[in-house]
């Protein structure tokens, strides 16, 4: 400035001083990281990562919430891990002296039942919302895949977690689940024998479960959901065949804002068929959906905080009424229905049969939905998934209605 | 009878009649076999003609001895009528079936009746070979009871065997259908001692069944169907029936309240009875109506039974309301400590610690509410206590856990105030963004 003979510029307020200070320092602190790991590609990555602006942007958030929900688990699992102790002896006293001694130790095992449920109603409304909205169409397949493996080791957590407690509920309901696995043809009395550790559910039970709910389950759900968030940073999110032909709006700059496209409000589509900046906007909005959930669950475990029970007594007679937890109720309500033998092959057997066979087909959607692997929108794919979502909500609704007025 | 026994009895009884008297079950076959006698091929032969020809004239009858033989415990083991009554049972023609040469005897006078099942009942020998617990006492118990000493006096209107246990269609006593199973005993009993006309003959009330269907006992054993509640034979016995005597009241009540008895044993209260030859239970509690007792018998009040002997100002008097007080002290402090325990359950939060407190404290109210039978404040008093301490520790724990609930939704509504606020900042942030 002094060279171009001007006057020099009047030194900087003390708090502006401060700012540039410390921009500064986190300038430096990110040069340290670029100078010596390739982090360039990932910034470039999250700079000119774009998430679609349609009217169905608001079903992306669920994968987020998923996410989140995920690390609530996480987090408090581990919280809970400092007291509990995995043994017929000492499981129940042990969840007791959580909830009674330590300090705060009833929200953290409220926090961790309640975020058990809602982590998979959230992935079932990630799952129907991909499914309706045909993400799975190529190049994506592989993603949906994922995403189901992921589904299912989410309910395998809760089937695990479920009897950690070991109450006289858990204990029933883990017997009836492990005798359902007892019956799959060929590897059932395997499977069974493997998760029980033993012929029946006892103490053997209760350490084999405890190692899948903390060690086993969780590897695999790291794997499956880095590749599943990679591979979503790598593809971008799909836009739906539905908004294929609204009008295309550029993608706002991502220190500008999105413009127009996406001004109705925090998770508001708006008009038009754009795009936002991954960050900050849309960011911002899962931070914003995350934190709605953080206080849903917290509402939850502090006004219907986790009960204990009865600690379980393997020989008492089983209670009138069992039910395992409302994620399996529809495929318990199946089996109770199915006559006892279908074209001479036993009822039970064909309904774990069919309930597999649903797992499986839902696994290959991408492949099985012809006309969406060419762009298309088949009425067929979209009513059968309406009807299975029917049947699910409706055998749940009923299994839930008859343990009311049991 | 005795020297026919189980061999030749099972040689009159036909295959055929088996089969056609259906009272005859398949037991009879075993038990034919477990004593020893003739094979089934040689039973085949031999007819019972008293079955026979009583059956024949008694089918109008529903009561009957041949009717009701089907559920008689002695036919079920394979005893004929010519075991009871004599005779000859291969025998045709009635009168050399019914000949006393052949050892007829009939129908027992009714004063006989003891003495005629007391050939085969006060016979150990003979009775292991059907039941070996069964005990054979009887008879010499029923010769001591009430009913036993009147009948030896030649006083016909007495029960015998037969006025509990049926004549002919006889059941174990464990038989729900039996007048001998437990609930039915007061029945039973009741079938003679609620006659007005009987009892008058002999001066004797007959309140007795309805002041027991009152009691305490009563209501347990024939409106619960608590078979472990006492009946009219587990205080006056059942074959040797008769008065408690006054000292011997205690030891009858013992037979179940056994610490109480202990108590009261080594209480002032014994001496004092005894002295003035008082029943010791009855006194306070009575006999037949015996009532679930209260708090307000123990005391100084208006109900309590204490006042009725001991003076005011007396050491009796002083000591019933020292006790009376330190069970009204457990008492209301149990009663605080459950509401607010029952409170902080009803609003979600875990109370397991503070209700076996609560259960603590009602197991030593009811121990201290035994201990009464001390009738010393001394012995009573450190157990109220005790159970005061644990019902003070429930209601803490109570009032702890509430004002956790508190706190929770203080510090719930302070936290959610928290996110509303990251939340309204993270969407004014977008808007800035976006503008």
């Amino acid at each position: 400035m002094e060279r171009l003979g001007l006057p020099a510029a009047p030194p900087p307020p003390p708090e502006r001083r401060e700012a540039t200070k410390g921009a500064a320092q986190a300038g430096r602190l990110g040069a340290f990281f670029r100078q010596r790991y390739p982090l360039g590609g990932l910034a470039d990555l999250l700079a000119h990562k774009t998430v679609p602006v349609h009217r169905h942007t608001v079903w992306y958030y669920w994968g987020g919430v998923t996410l989140a929900l995920i690390g609530i688990q996480l987090a408090s699992g581990v919280l809970l891990l400092l007291y509990y102790r995995p043994s017929a002896d000492g499981a129940f006293e042990s969840i007791r002296f959580i909830m009674t001694r330590v300090e705060f130790g009833w929200l953290v095992r409220s926090v961790h039942a309640w975020a058990a449920n809602l982590v998979i109603l959230s992935a079932m409304i990630h799952l129907a919302s991909t499914f309706f909205l045909k993400a799975y169409r190529p190049p994506r397949e592989l993603t949906w895949v994922s995403g189901v493996l992921l589904f299912f080791l989410l309910m395998g957590f809760g089937f695990t977690g479920y009897l950690l407690p070991w109450n006289t509920l858990a204990f029933f309901a883990t017997k009836v689940g492990t005798e359902i696995a007892g019956t799959v043809p060929g590897i059932g009395p395997i499977l069974r024998t493997f998760l029980c550790g033993g012929s029946d559910v006892g103490d053997a039970t209760l350490s084999r479960f405890f190692w899948l709910h903390i060690a086993v389950l969780p590897a695999g759900l790291l794997v499956l959901a880095g590749l599943h968030v990679l591979m979503i940073q790598l593809q971008g999110m799909s836009r739906p065949l539905s908004s294929m032909g609204e009008r295309s709006t550029p993608p706002p700059a991502a220190s500008a804002g999105g413009g127009s496209a996406h001004s109705a409000g925090p998770f508001g589509p708006a008009a038009g068929g754009g795009a936002m900046p991954f960050f900050p906007n849309f960011f911002l909005r899962d931070l914003l959906a995350w934190s709605l959930m953080l206080g849903l669950v917290l509402c939850l475990s502090v006004y219907w905080p986790a009960t204990l029970g009865e600690k379980a007594d393997p020989f008492a007679p089983t209670p009138a009424g069992i039910q395992p937890e409302w994620y399996f109720l529809w495929m318990f309500q199946t089996l109770k229905l199915f006559p006892g033998h279908v074209l001479g092959i036993e009822g039970e057997l064909v309904a774990i049969g069919l309930t597999g066979l649903a797992g499986v087909v839902l696994l290959v959607v991408p492949w099985l939905d012809r006309p969406a692997r060419h762009g298309r929108s088949s009425w067929l794919v979209r009513l059968l998934g309406i009807a299975g979502l029917a049947y699910v909500a409706g055998m749940t609704g009923v299994a839930l209605w008859l343990g009311a007025h049991h | 009878m005795k020297k026919s026994g189980p061999r030749l009895f099972f040689l009159r009884i036909t295959a055929r009649k088996i089969d056609a008297v259906p009272f005859f079950p398949a037991p009879f076959f075993l038990v034919a076999i477990a004593v020893g006698s003739t094979p089934p091929a040689v039973a085949v032969e031999q007819p019972d003609t008293c079955v026979e020809c009583h059956q024949a004239f008694e089918l109008a009858s529903p009561s009957a001895p041949t009717q009701v033989m089907g559920h008689d415990v002695h036919a079920q083991r394979g005893l004929s009528c010519a075991d009871c009554h004599g005779g000859d049972p291969t025998a045709a023609e009635q009168e050399r079936a019914m000949d006393p040469a052949k050892g007829f005897i009939g129908r027992p006078a009714r004063h006989e009746i003891p003495q005629f099942c007391a050939r085969c009942h006060a016979e150990p020998a003979y009775m292991r070979k059907y039941n070996p617990n069964l005990p054979t006492d009887q008879y010499a118990k029923y010769l001591t009871s009430q009913h036993g000493k009147r009948i030896a006096q030649g006083d016909p209107d007495v029960a015998v065997c037969t006025s509990c246990h049926d004549a002919h269609g006889i059941r174990g006593k464990h038989d729900p259908q039996s007048p001998v199973f437990a609930t039915n005993i007061p029945g039973t009993c009741a079938t003679c001692h609620t006659d007005a006309a009987l009892m008058e003959r002999h001066g004797l009330p007959v309140t007795q069944h309805w002041d027991y269907s009152q009691s305490v006992h009563g209501q347990a054993l024939l409106f619960r169907g608590d078979r472990a509640a006492p009946h009219c034979a587990s205080c006056h016995g059942a074959h040797e029936a008769a008065r408690p005597g006054v000292i011997a009241i205690g030891n009858v009540c013992a037979q179940c309240h056994g610490l109480t008895r202990d108590l009261f044993a080594k209480s002032p209260h014994k001496a004092a009875h005894e002295a003035l030859g008082l029943p010791e239970c009855e006194v306070c509690h009575g006999n037949h109506l015996i009532q679930r007792p209260t708090d307000e018998m123990l005391g100084t009040g208006p109900q309590a039974l204490c006042a009725t002997c001991h003076e005011a100002g007396s050491p009796g008097f002083a000591t019933a309301q020292r006790m009376r007080e330190a069970i009204e002290r457990l008492k209301a402090e149990l009663t605080r400590a459950e509401t607010t325990v029952t409170r902080a359950a009803q609003l979600g939060m875990d109370v397991g610690e503070a209700q076996f407190e609560v259960h603590e404290a009602q197991a030593k109210l009811t121990q201290a509410r035994t201990y009464v039978h001390s009738f010393s404040a001394q012995t009573l008093t450190p157990i109220a206590d005790e159970g005061l301490r644990h019902a003070q520790q429930a209601g803490a724990q109570g009032y702890e856990a509430i004002k956790a609930f508190q706190f929770r939704r203080q510090g719930l509504w302070a936290t959610l105030l928290i996110i509303t606020l990251l939340a309204v900042g993270l969407w004014l942030k977008i808007r800035d963004l976006e503008r």
